[in-house]
């Protein structure tokens, strides 16, 4: 790997972080997992003049359900997402995204928190947020601010992350009553980003959907929040044709672009394959499930 | 009495690979491992444009950066005459761009500096001048009348056609098609795709300028003849040249040719006085090094309606890029492509083939293939499944029925083959028997029934490997002989140099075994040495599964050499006569009282000590192999998968793999070979694709977008084989490195097409994603 020059920095608290940040601004970036950062570097796509190192800042790396919230840690990595049996019980559309996250010598090193301020459109977790409303906590040297998933991305690699803000906290609401979730990915190969994926997070009472999240990953300039689909969805019960309805609504949601992945047809019909598979396999999981 | 380890390594023990200890441990010598005393590093900046004019190059702010020692362009090397250089296909190729690029990744100067990183920061400040000119990237578009001419350069060259080749028979494959019932046609494109390997390619050039001896350590897999094309090139002199080509991390063809970077590198160490390193990275070897096929085929057989093929017609466009370099026998336009006739008894075939220049990489390397024969037996395998879905008839019993007969051999094919051996039916009863054909074919039936798509792909193929016999076959004028030599040291270990190259092969040890084979030396007595041109015989290299077949005939034939002098020896000590001694498993004994015998470490002590009166001294030889022809290993693949309608994904549930390169030396090395090159095989049916949009850009330049298989998708494979041996070969071996490549593309693409065949779908082109069949399916009316 030959990158063009920079400095380097290895804080030890987030306080010492947050400092390095507002002082560098522009010049200066997270290196948290480097699964994005050090092949752009190396390609001279990207030529910071400053990496600011997290990976020594103690207590980054946590998972814990406390407050009705799901809190997540800037440096809680892929593997440990797809080896918690919190999640895996309890929110199955995040184990089922972890393991599907490019291959297993990226997901022990890359973080949850460094792909969604990576905002790569393809990238899986974006999705998996949308779908269960996740919000981000923002902090920097003046204070903090909590900002929705759906108010976060803002085209490809583009966030209203500021220079001097670390992505410090990821809150989501946690599952009540039956809940069942699906991630559907379609890859090439493991390793390779998304061609479609869908996100799909249910909850429900009575039988009857208390709440659905759909995100939808590589098929716009952003990861999408499907919300028509979601609203078609909200209080019914989910019988086949209120899935199919579902899984249109998606498909119509899809804003893909022709590559050398597939044409924008084909993109937006797999969106509603996997919509409708990833509902199926939702509802099934709910009705499998324990009451949360 | 000696402690002995259990195998010695005669031929057929799977003992395991000597030169693995080193890589295993991080041992290896790569050339990015080699570091001089001195050394500067080399980079290269490349055009962004696949077709642009160079008006000027301003090199001022890259030579004023510090640590920058020189920058190299085009006109500086045209003052030494090396702007130029040329292809192994008797063309030209631009080293620095001078006048035009024409194409993206083309090498227009180099950076000469003090670390490897400043040479990288000194390339955006190099800066050329372009006019932008129309790219040309459809080979077809290529030849049409007016096309912008690519190659202008060329005296009298005035279109971009590149060759026009023929062979076989026109007018007896026309009689063919007029007898016949039916015309089977197909037309299908082998796409451009690229061997990879982990290893890119780099040289460290060591060019002293007191004694003016070059020594050049290079990522080459025919070691020999590069040191004399780089005398010709460069005009140096051939005994001042060493190339020495260290522990290599794959080849697959893409280290046959000479690149650019070797020889900058050279000049540039030759002008400064000082060692030059040059490593490609990963993006640089795939969009500027070898590619591999973009053959554009048009098939036609004529058939009887009871399923005999009578005649093949094919007719071919290659897509060259922008400089005729494919690596093949200068006689051969496009390579070996007549063995299109594959394992059947086709009476009369006829080839006709054309080469384009386009803005694309030039190369035509043979992806662990022998010189097109992947796109052959592609082409013939792909013809025999539409036929049999034409014909509504079984395609393994297809094949059987046209099958070249055992009792047919030394069969002559209709384009001038002649096949050594095989036993085609044989290979393929085995794989159906393994796989469970019938009961496979039944589900299919139910599962159609129900919607659902499955598919059962056949191909049984035929290769073509080991060249030469020499006068048929060559690089660049060199005769495709190969050469071993044998030096037995008084206490009976033994070195064995050969003029091939091992780029992960396993020479160190088959080689070994060949030696253990014919004197009884245990192969971890036996020293291989590879890829240095001062210590080894003259030799053309390794590719196209060549070094068995050469190579290792070269190696028990100068074994049986020595052993012919150790027997006169023996008969020395054992105070016998020479004719009355026998040889069994490295004993040499007096026939009829094996008690009374002498050890072959017993006759290497007595070669430098004990000898008879008038015999040399020592126990050494050396030959030159030239083979009396190719050896012609074969099989048969089989594939099952299943399809998703709603997506188009593919999965592969079974492979069934049946190969016979006749005689197996170390069976776990064939067994290696085989599942490389199915895995291979798999990539390049599925996923593997070096494409181009309009302006010429390159679409696969680099592993996100250049897809290579891992252990996670590669199916699992079932191999099996069948022991045809080779009645020409020394000891009835054939290569195996290329086969499973070869062979499995079609097999894969078979099976996708029986799945969806009865829809209608007749073709899709390589590589076979899932939005290219879901399309199909979409078209057919079968899609979810």
């Amino acid at each position: 790997m030959l990158p063009a020059p920079f400095d380097y920095h290895a804080p030890e608290t987030t306080e010492e972080t947050l400092a390095l940040l507002d002082q560098l601004g522009d010049e200066g970036k997270v290196l948290a997992g480097g699964q994005s950062l050090i092949p752009m570097l190396k390609l001279r796509f990207a030529s910071p003049g400053h990496l600011i190192d997290i990976n020594r800042v103690q207590g980054l790396d946590f998972l814990d359900e406390r407050d009705a919230t799901l809190r997540i840690g800037p440096l809680f990595r892929h593997k440990a997402a797809e080896r918690s049996s919190l999640l895996a019980s309890r929110y199955p559309v995040m184990a089922e995204a972890a393991r599907q996250v490019a291959d297993p010598i990226i997901r022990n090193r890359g973080t949850i928190g460094g792909s969604l301020a990576h905002a790569d459109p393809a990238g899986d977790w974006g999705s998996v947020m949308l779908a269960m409303d996740a919000e981000f906590v923002l902090r920097s040297k003046g204070g903090s601010r909590n900002v929705k998933a759906r108010d976060f991305f803002s085209g490809p690699f583009g966030t209203t992350l500021q220079p001097n803000e670390l992505l410090a906290e990821i809150h989501i609401p946690a599952t009540r009553g039956r809940s069942g979730g699906a991630y559907m990915k379609l890859e090439r190969k493991v390793g390779d980003f998304a061609t479609v994926g869908v996100a799909v997070h249910l909850q429900m009472d009575d039988g009857k959907v208390r709440s659905a999240g759909i995100g939808l990953t590589a098929v716009g300039p952003q990861n999408i929040k499907a919300e028509k689909a979601e609203a078609a969805l909200r209080g019914q019960a989910l019988d086949d044709a209120t899935i199919k309805e579902a899984a249109a609504l998606a498909a119509a949601a899809a804003d893909p672009t022709s590559d050398q992945r597939g044409s924008v047809e084909y993109k937006r019909n797999v969106v509603r394959v996997f919509t409708e598979r990833g509902l199926k396999r939702a509802r099934d999981r709910a009705r499998e499930g324990a009451r949360g | 009495m000696a402690i002995e380890t259990p195998l010695k390594g005669f031929i057929g023990e799977s003992i395991k690979r000597k030169e693995d200890d080193r890589f295993i441990r991080g041992k290896g010598n790569y050339v990015d491992d080699i570091v001089l005393p001195g050394m500067l590093h080399m980079a290269i900046l490349r055009s962004p444009f696949a077709h642009a004019r160079i008006h000027s190059i301003d090199t001022t702010a890259a030579q004023a950066l510090p640590g920058v020692v020189a920058v190299v362009t085009g006109k500086l090397l045209e003052q030494h005459k090396l702007a130029w250089m040329p292809t192994l296909s008797g063309d030209t190729q631009a080293v620095l761009a001078t006048d035009k690029v024409r194409f993206q990744g083309q090498e227009v100067a180099c950076v000469i500096a003090t670390d490897p990183y400043v040479a990288r920061d000194a390339l955006p400040l190099i800066d050329v001048g372009y006019e932008v000119l129309p790219a040309v990237v459809d080979p077809s578009k290529a030849l049409e009348p007016g096309a912008p001419v690519i190659r202008d350069e060329k005296e009298g060259q005035t279109s971009n056609h590149i060759y026009h080749w023929e062979a076989g028979n026109k007018g007896k494959t026309d009689d063919a098609f007029a007898k016949a019932d039916r015309v089977v046609s197909l037309e299908t494109f082998y796409p451009r795709c690229h061997p990879s390997p982990v290893e890119t390619c780099g040289i460290v050039a060591d060019v002293n300028p007191a004694t003016g001896h070059a020594t050049l350590y290079m990522t080459s897999q025919a070691p020999h003849a590069h040191r004399t094309l780089f005398a010709i090139v460069a005009g140096l002199p051939e005994q001042n040249i060493r190339i020495v080509s260290p522990d290599i991390g794959g080849g697959f063809g893409n280290k046959v040719p000479i690149y650019p970077g070797y020889v900058v590198a050279t000049a540039a160490s030759l002008l400064i006085g000082k060692p030059v390193k040059w490593v490609e990275d990963r993006s640089e070897n795939l969009i500027s090094t070898g590619f591999a096929r973009d053959f554009h085929m048009k098939g036609e057989m004529a058939m009887r309606n009871d399923g005999r093929i009578l005649g093949i017609r094919v007719k071919l466009l290659s897509d060259n890029g922008a400089f005729y370099a494919d690596a093949q026998p200068t006689k051969f336009r496009a390579g070996l492509f007549h063995i299109v006739t594959g394992s059947y008894d086709i009476p009369a075939a006829h080839v006709v083939a054309d080469g384009a220049y386009t803005n694309k990489a030039p190369g035509g390397v043979a992806y662990r293939c022998s010189f097109r024969v992947t796109e052959a037996s592609y082409l013939i395998e792909r013809l025999v499944e539409t036929a049999a879905i034409e014909l509504d008839q079984d395609p393994a019993e297809l094949r059987v029925k046209n099958f070249i007969q055992p009792d047919q051999f030394p069969y002559k094919s209709a384009t001038g083959f002649e096949y050594d051996s095989g036993q085609y039916e044989k290979a393929l009863r085995l794989a159906l028997d393994k796989v469970g054909y019938d009961e496979l074919r039944k589900e299919q039936a139910e599962k159609r029934k129900k919607g659902e798509l499955m598919g059962i792909g056949i191909a049984s193929f035929t290769e073509v490997v080991g060249a030469g016999p020499g006068k048929h076959y060559d690089i660049a004028g060199l005769r495709m002989f190969d050469s071993a030599e044998l030096r037995v040291h008084p206490t009976g270990k033994a070195i064995l140099k050969l003029g091939v190259k091992s780029q992960g092969q396993g020479h160190e040890t088959t080689f070994a075994q060949i030696v253990t084979e014919e004197l009884g030396i245990p192969a971890a007595d036996v020293e291989v040495q590879e890829g240095d041109t001062d210590n080894t015989p003259y030799g053309l290299g390794t590719y196209a599964s060549r070094s068995t077949p050469v190579g290792g005939a070269a190696t028990a034939m100068v074994s049986r050499k020595l052993r012919d002098k150790a027997k006169k020896i023996a008969a020395h000590l054992l105070e016998a006569s020479e004719a009355d001694i026998d040889f069994d498993h490295g004993k040499f004994f007096v026939r009829g009282s094996p008690s009374k015998s002498k050890t072959i470490q017993d006759v290497a002590f007595a070669a430098y000590t004990n000898l008879p009166d008038g015999m040399e001294a020592g126990l050494e030889g050396v030959t030159y192999y030239d083979p009396p022809n190719m050896t012609f290993p074969f099989g048969t693949y089989l594939v099952v998968v299943d399809i998703d309608r709603g997506t188009g994904q593919v999965k592969v549930r079974r492979m069934v793999a049946v190969d016979d390169c006749g005689v197996r030396i170390n069976p776990m090395i064939v067994e290696g070979q085989i599942h490389g090159g199915l895995a291979e095989g798999f990539g390049i049916a599925f996923m593997e694709l070096i494409t181009f949009d309009e302006e010429g850009n390159c679409l696969g330049s680099n592993f996100t977008d250049y897809l290579l298989p891992t252990s996670w998708e590669t199916p699992k494979f079932e191999t099996y084989e069948t022991v045809t041996p080779s009645p020409h070969h020394p000891i009835g071996a054939k290569g195996v490195g290329e086969s499973a490549t070869v062979g499995s593309p079609a097999a894969f693409v078979n099976a996708v097409i029986d799945a969806v065949g009865h829809l209608g779908i007749k073709n899709i082109d390589m590589p076979v994603t899932s939005d290219k069949v879901w399309t199909a399916l979409k078209e057919a009316g079968a899609a979810e």
